[in-house]
C-alpha cells in the first residue's frame, strides 16, 4: 500500500510496524509531528505501546532505558537541543547495551536560536556509542527505523536513525508501506536473554572497578565495529523480502569519475540530479552517499573511490575550528592508505540554508579547478 | 505481612552505622521479592558492591543521578507491557538526587501519577562524594562546602510538601528508627497506584561526625524533637501524624552530632523555635 506521507509520519509508521512496546518522547519542532502522531496510533490501537509523555528530554531516554531494561522494545525521538540534553543518556543506554531506536531530526544547536535542518546535532553525539544511519527520503526513513531495531537487537547497541529538518520531516513523498505480517517475520518479538525480572534477579549497569572497566569497553568497540557487517546483511535482508536495499553506502554514477561528491541525507537527492547534469555534460562526476555513519563504513567507501582523483565532501556540520564532521572521518579513514583521493571540504547548508543545484554545481567545479585541497574547508552558499 | 527472608546480603560497602543500610533492608522485608530498583547515583551505587556482586535479591537497574524516577516509570511501563502488572517498581534515591538534581523527574512522574513508589533516603548532604551540602541540609549545618564557621544559612527544602502539592495518592515520612511503623508505610504504599513518595529520615554517622553507634538514638531524637515527624499525607490533602512526639528539646539532638557542634545558645534558641512553629503547622494540617 502506498501512502502519501510526511518524513515524521513516516517514522511513526515504522515504529507502529515494528511493533514498539513502550515510547516515550518529549516535543521538540521538528520532532513533534512524529511523537503526535505515534499518540494517535497508540490512542487509535493501532499501535499496542505505553506512551510515556516525559518532561524532558533527559528523562525520555531514561524513561526508554528502564522500559529496556524490563525486556521490552522502546522507541525515541528528539532533535537538536533535545538530542544534547540526552547526551548524559546516550552514553548510560548504549553503555547498559540496550537495543533501543530513536529517530533524530536534523537541526541546528543554538545559539543563536534556529529550528532548521544541519546535522551537527547528531554528529556531535559521535562518541556516545550509537550506530548511527542517514536518511535520503521518506520512504528509507520508514525502512531503515525497521532495520534498526533488528539491527539493535542483535548487536545491542542503541540505533539512531537520522533525517532533514522539514526537507523529510515536513515534506510529503509517496512511501510504500510494507504489510505488518510481513514485517513481524522479518523483525519478530525482541525476546533479550537477560532483562529486569524478579524470577531471576540480576543487576544492571552497576559500578566497574578499573579491573573490568576495559573489558567492557573493549566489548562494545567489538560490538561496534561487528555491527557493520550486520547492518548490511539486514539490509540485504530487507531488499530481498521488500525489494528495496540501500547499502551501508550507495554509489551513483561513479564508474570512471574523476570527481566524487559525497553527502549524507536529503541532499542527496538534490546531488543525484546535480550529477546527472553534469555527466550529460561530458564531466566524469559520481555521487557517493554515506548512509551509514557510525562504525564508519570504510571498506565500502574504498570500493568506490580508492582509485578517484578527488572527493569532494559536503558537509552540512561544522566542528568549530576543525571543519567538516564527514571529511573529517573520511580522511582519518583513508590516511593509511597507499592509494587515495584527495579530499575537497565543502561547508554548506548550515542553519537550514538551501543547498542548491547552482551551489552542487559551484561545488564540482571548485574541485575540478584547485589542483590541492586548501587546507582549511571552503565554505559556499554563502551571502554575497 | 512482611517477608521473613533477608532480601538484603551481608558484606554491603556501607560504612559502619549506616542509615541507608538499614533503610534499605527494612524496604526489602516490606516489598518482597516480587520488586524492580531503580538505584541512580547516590550512595547506594556503591553499598551494593562493584561488579560482579551486588547487595539486593532483587533485580536492580544503577542509573543516572537525575533519573530515578524516569528510569522507574520506564521499567514500570515495560513490565506492564511484558503482562507483568503485579511487580512493584522502586526508585531508591538519596536527598541530593530527590531534592535538587532529580525533582525535575520525580515532578514529572508525579504529575503523570505513574504507578512507583519513590523512595528518598535521606541523609541531609551529598555523602557518596563527601558530606557537600544539598537543600535537603538543615538551617545552620555544617558541611564541607558549608564550613563551620559559615555554616548553611538556608533551611531544608520541604519535599513532603512539594510531593503534597502534586496530590500523589500517598506520601509519607519514615525513620530507620522506627522499622514497624516504616514497614507498615511501604506494605499500605505497595497495595496504591499511582505514585507513592516515601521520605526515609537516614542517619550517617560518618557525615554527621557522630558515633556509628549512636545512628539509631539520633533517629529516634529526630523524630521526638520534632524535627522530623513521622506522619503520612493522603491523596495531597488528608494529613496523619502516626508518631506523637516526646517534646525532647532539638538541643539533646544537636550535641549528639558534630555537625552541629558550632551551634551557639542564642543558634539553639531560635532553630527550637522555627521546629515548634513547623510542628504547629503541622499539626493544624492534621486536625483539619
Amino acid at each position: 500500500m502506498k501512502k502519501i506521507m510526511v518524513g515524521n509520519h513516516a517514522v511513526s509508521w515504522g515504529v507502529m510496524l515494528s511493533r514498539a512496546e513502550v515510547v516515550s518522547a518529549y516535543p521538540i519542532t521538528p520532532q513533534t509531528s512524529i511523537v503526535e502522531e505515534l499518540s494517535v496510533l497508540c490512542a487509535d490501537g493501532k499501535l499496542k505501546a505505553n506512551f510515556i509523555p516525559v518532561e524532558s528530554e533527559h528523562s525520555a531516554m531514561a524513561c526508554v532505558i528502564g522500559a529496556a531494561a524490563a525486556g521490552v522494545r522502546t522507541f525515541t525521538a528528539t532533535s537538536s537541543q533535545g538530542l544534547a540534553l540526552m547526551h548524559e543518556m546516550l552514553h548510560w543506554a548504549s553503555g547498559s547495551r540496550l537495543p533501543i531506536v530513536m529517530a533524530n531530526v536534523n537541526r541546528a544547536l543554538g545559539a543563536p536560536f534556529n529550528i532548521w535542518g544541519e546535522q551537527s546535532d547528531s554528529l556531535s553525539q559521535r562518541d556516545t556509542g550509537w550506530i548511527q544511519i542517514y536518511c535520503e527520503s521518506n520512504q528509507e526513513v520508514l525502512d531503515t527505523v525497521i532495520q534498526a531495531f533488528k539491527i539493535a537487537e542483535k548487536v545491542l547497541l542503541p540505533v539512531m536513525v537520522v533525517l532533514d529538518a522539514f526537507v523529510l520531516s515536513h515534506t510529503a513523498e509517496p512511501v510504500d508501506i510494507p504489510d505488518a505480517h510481513i514485517v513481524d517475520q522479518f523483525l519478530p518479538a525482541f525476546k533479550p536473554e537477560f532483562k529486569l525480572d524478579p524470577q531471576n534477579p540480576r543487576s544492571f549497569a552497576c559500578f566497574l572497578t578499573p579491573d573490568f572497566f576495559m573489558e567492557f569497553r573493549y566489548k562494545m568497540q567489538r560490538a561496534m565495529l561487528e555491527s557493520e557487517a550486520v547492518c548490511k546483511e539486514v539490509d540485504g535482508q530487507f531488499g530481498e523480502i521488500f525489494g528495496r536495499g540501500y547499502g551501508l553506502v550507495e554509489a551513483y554514477r561513479c564508474e570512471g569519475a574523476d570527481v566524487v561528491l559525497m553527502t549524507a541525507g536529503a541532499v542527496t537527492s538534490t546531488a543525484r540530479v546535480a550529477v546527472d547534469a553534469l555527466r550529460e555534460k561530458g564531466r566524469k562526476v559520481g555521487l557517493l552517499k554515506l548512509r551509514l555513519f557510525r562504525p564508519f563504513p570504510k571498506e565500502d567507501i574504498l570500493e568506490v573511490i580508492r582509485k578517484v582523483e578527488k572527493v569532494a565532501v559536503l558537509d552540512r556540520n561544522l566542528s568549530l575550528g576543525l571543519g567538516g564532521m564527514f571529511a573529517h572521518e573520511l580522511r582519518a579513514a583513508l590516511c593509511n592508505e597507499k592509494v587515495r583521493p584527495r579530499i575537497y571540504n565543502y561547508i554548506t547548508g548550515l542553519g537550514g540554508r538551501d543547498t542548491t543545484l547552482q551551489i552542487l554545481n559551484d561545488v564540482v567545479y571548485q574541485t575540478y579547478e584547485q589542483p590541492e585541497p586548501p587546507e582549511q574547508s571552503i565554505w559556499v552558499g554563502m551571502r554575497g | 505481612m512482611y517477608e521473613p527472608r533477608e532480601l538484603m546480603h551481608s558484606g554491603h560497602l556501607a560504612c559502619a552505622g549506616c542509615g541507608a543500610t538499614i533503610a534499605m533492608r527494612y524496604t526489602l522485608k516490606a516489598l518482597g521479592e516480587q520488586t524492580v530498583i531503580a538505584i541512580p547515583a547516590c550512595c547506594w551505587s556503591i553499598i551494593n558492591g562493584p561488579f560482579p556482586y551486588t547487595s539486593i535479591k532483587v533485580p536492580l537497574i544503577h542509573t543516572a543521578f537525575e533519573t530515578g524516577a524516569s528510569t522507574a516509570s520506564g521499567i514500570k511501563a515495560g513490565l506492564d507491557a511484558r503482562g507483568d502488572k503485579e511487580t512493584t517498581v522502586a526508585a531508591w534515591v538519596g536527598d541530593g538526587g530527590t531534592f535538587d538534581i532529580g525533582i525535575q523527574a520525580l515532578s514529572g512522574a508525579a504529575e503523570r501519577n505513574d504507578d512507583i513508589i519513590y523512595f528518598c533516603y535521606d541523609n541531609e548532604a551529598y555523602m557518596n562524594t563527601g558530606i557537600q551540602r544539598s537543600s535537603a541540609t538543615p538551617f545552620a549545618t555544617w558541611t564541607t562546602t558549608t564550613p563551620s564557621n559559615h555554616p548553611k544559612s538556608q533551611p531544608k527544602k520541604n519535599m513532603m510538601e512539594i510531593m503534597a502539592a502534586h496530590r500523589i495518592p500517598y506520601a509519607a515520612t519514615c525513620s530507620v528508627a522506627f522499622p514497624d511503623d516504616m514497614m507498615a508505610k511501604i506494605v499500605k504504599a505497595k497495595s496504591i497506584r499511582g505514585t507513592k513518595f516515601i521520605h526515609i529520615y537516614s542517619p550517617c554517622p560518618t557525615g554527621w561526625k557522630s558515633p556509628s553507634s549512636l545512628a539509631i538514638k539520633v533517629a529516634r531524637l529526630a523524630v521526638h524533637s520534632k524535627i522530623f515527624p513521622l506522619y503520612e499525607v493522603e491523596n495531597g490533602d488528608h494529613y496523619n501524624i502516626n508518631i506523637a512526639p516526646k517534646n525532647v528539646p532539638v538541643e539533646e539532638y544537636f550535641r549528639l552530632q558534630g555537625r552541629f557542634s558550632h551551634l551557639n545558645e542564642e543558634q539553639i534558641r531560635g532553630i527550637q523555635e522555627t521546629v515548634d512553629r513547623e510542628w504547629e503547622r503541622l499539626l493544624k494540617k492534621a486536625l483539619e
